[in-house]
């Protein structure tokens, strides 16, 4: 019987378990406001959102990947060295990732320099390959991986966003507001706006760790079972 | 030797990876919840760190380097050969440790196999080699990085404990306070940032 339904179950490609391993990193399980996942690098890479994309595509690759990796070999792994395969495993994939960003994109490579090899020791991706892909099929942990990824990606975007606009006046390079014409809305020749000033705080990494605070504040008075009790 | 006071002093408090770079975050948020395992924990970082550096820049330099032993340039082995390195000295340390001192053993036992995936040691090498430090520089940049992140981890636990009893907003306890917290001690920490400790030598 119980075999039976397990066949039943993988054979479904998109069923509901499968969306909800996808849609619930995004909000109630989400990898940094409620894990407490992975921060390091959220916070040093989302002063613009370019880089900010570069790194949320990147690690939900890792992510996912490396899962997938894992969990066909879960029950070849020694229970003793296993920290150790899984570390060979996301290394690997961390170095074809940074190999292939090197090779054509430069001057991103240059500027995420050592965030790209910390995805290596990004609590993601070791948490979700304890927590999941040990003991889970390959295509679920896969998903698992991607959702996760996704998750961090979500809240690295808009911290970029916030943070780019604010802090610079531009969103992905694109120049918003500022006191000079290359602006799209040019405070100094307006008399209603002459007063703007941008917030210089936004681009120094500590303004994203008070953000990440806000976030989890504003998630935690909206959906109360996730308060902290202790 | 002015050179290696100024790493020392530098990495330790006016780049501190914590509070200037927020490396490490994961383990500090979760462990510093007392000020006991959070000596412990810091007690740990400092001894690995102080470990795994020069371990590193001999990989980096005699190993991976166009001068090292295979006189090609491997260094896009660089990440594979860091970590496995870390965790092989994680685990040594782990086993010496459990021999000659069962008393320091018990008191960081569970502290030492998480520093394998602390971002702090491996972010430490890569920084090593990001800046082309030497032999010597890369030792007292080791112990240095880790006194700071030690000294920052106890700092916090010695703040949340004292927490605990002001009335924070429920949504916020717990991990949101510690976020605005780790902020504001961020920006406290920014005010040593314009030292040059070797102007005044």
């Amino acid at each position: 019987m119980a075999e039976v339904l397990e066949k039943k179950e993988s054979a479904e490609l998109f069923g509901k378990k499968e969306r909800k391993l996808l849609s619930d990193p995004m909000n109630d399980d989400n990898p940094i406001t409620v894990q407490i996942l992975g921060v390091c690098s959220a916070l040093a890479v989302t002063s613009m959102v370019k880089p900010a994309l570069i790194m949320a595509v990147a690690v939900t690759l890792v992510t996912g990947f490396s899962n997938l990796v894992i969990s066909l070999m879960r029950k070849g792994i020694p229970k003793q060295i296993r920290m150790i395969v899984q570390l060979v495993v996301i290394a690997f994939l961390v170095t074809i990732v940074e190999q292939v960003l090197k090779a054509y994109n430069y001057p991103v490579w240059k500027q995420l320099s050592v965030f790209i090899g910390l995805i290596i020791t990004n609590c993601i991706v070791m948490g979700r390959l304890e927590a999941y892909a040990m003991g889970n099929p390959p295509w679920r942990s896969f998903l698992d991986g991607l959702g996760n990824g996704a998750g961090y990606g979500a809240i690295l975007i808009a911290l970029a966003v916030i943070r780019e606009f604010f802090g610079r006046g531009a969103i992905a390079g694109f120049k918003i507001i500022g006191p000079t014409d290359e602006f799209l809305v040019n405070t100094s020749s307006s008399w209603l706006l002459s007063w703007y000033q941008p917030n210089g705080l936004m681009v120094l990494p500590t303004s994203a760790i008070f953000l990440v605070g806000i976030i989890i504040w504003i998630q935690r008075s909206r959906n109360r079972k996730l308060i902290d009790i202790s | 030797m002015d050179n290696l006071l100024n790493i020392f002093i530098k990495s330790a408090f006016v780049e501190n990876m914590v509070l200037s770079y927020f490396i490490g975050m994961c383990s500090f948020l979760a462990v510093s919840k007392t000020v006991k395992t959070a000596i412990g924990l810091g007690a740990a970082v400092i001894f690995v760190l102080a470990l795994t550096v020069p371990i590193n820049w001999i990989i980096s330099e005699l190993v991976l380097g166009p001068n090292g032993i295979f006189k090609t340039d491997l260094t896009f082995l660089r990440f594979i050969l860091f970590i496995a390195s870390i965790a092989a000295s994680v685990q040594l340390v782990e086993m010496a440790v459990e021999k000659y001192s069962p008393s320091l053993y018990n008191a960081l036992g569970i502290f030492l196999p998480l520093i394998t995936v602390n971002c702090a040691i491996l972010g430490a090498a890569l920084f090593m080699v990001a800046r082309s430090y030497n032999f010597s520089e890369s030792v007292v940049y080791g112990v240095g990085s880790g006194i700071g992140w030690a000294l920052a981890i106890v700092a916090m636990a010695a703040i949340r404990e004292k927490i605990r009893y002001s009335d924070v907003p429920a949504p916020l306890r717990g991990l949101g306070i510690t976020f605005i917290l780790t902020g504001l001690m961020g920006l406290a920490f920014m005010a040593l940032m314009g030292i040059n400790p070797a102007k005044y030598m």
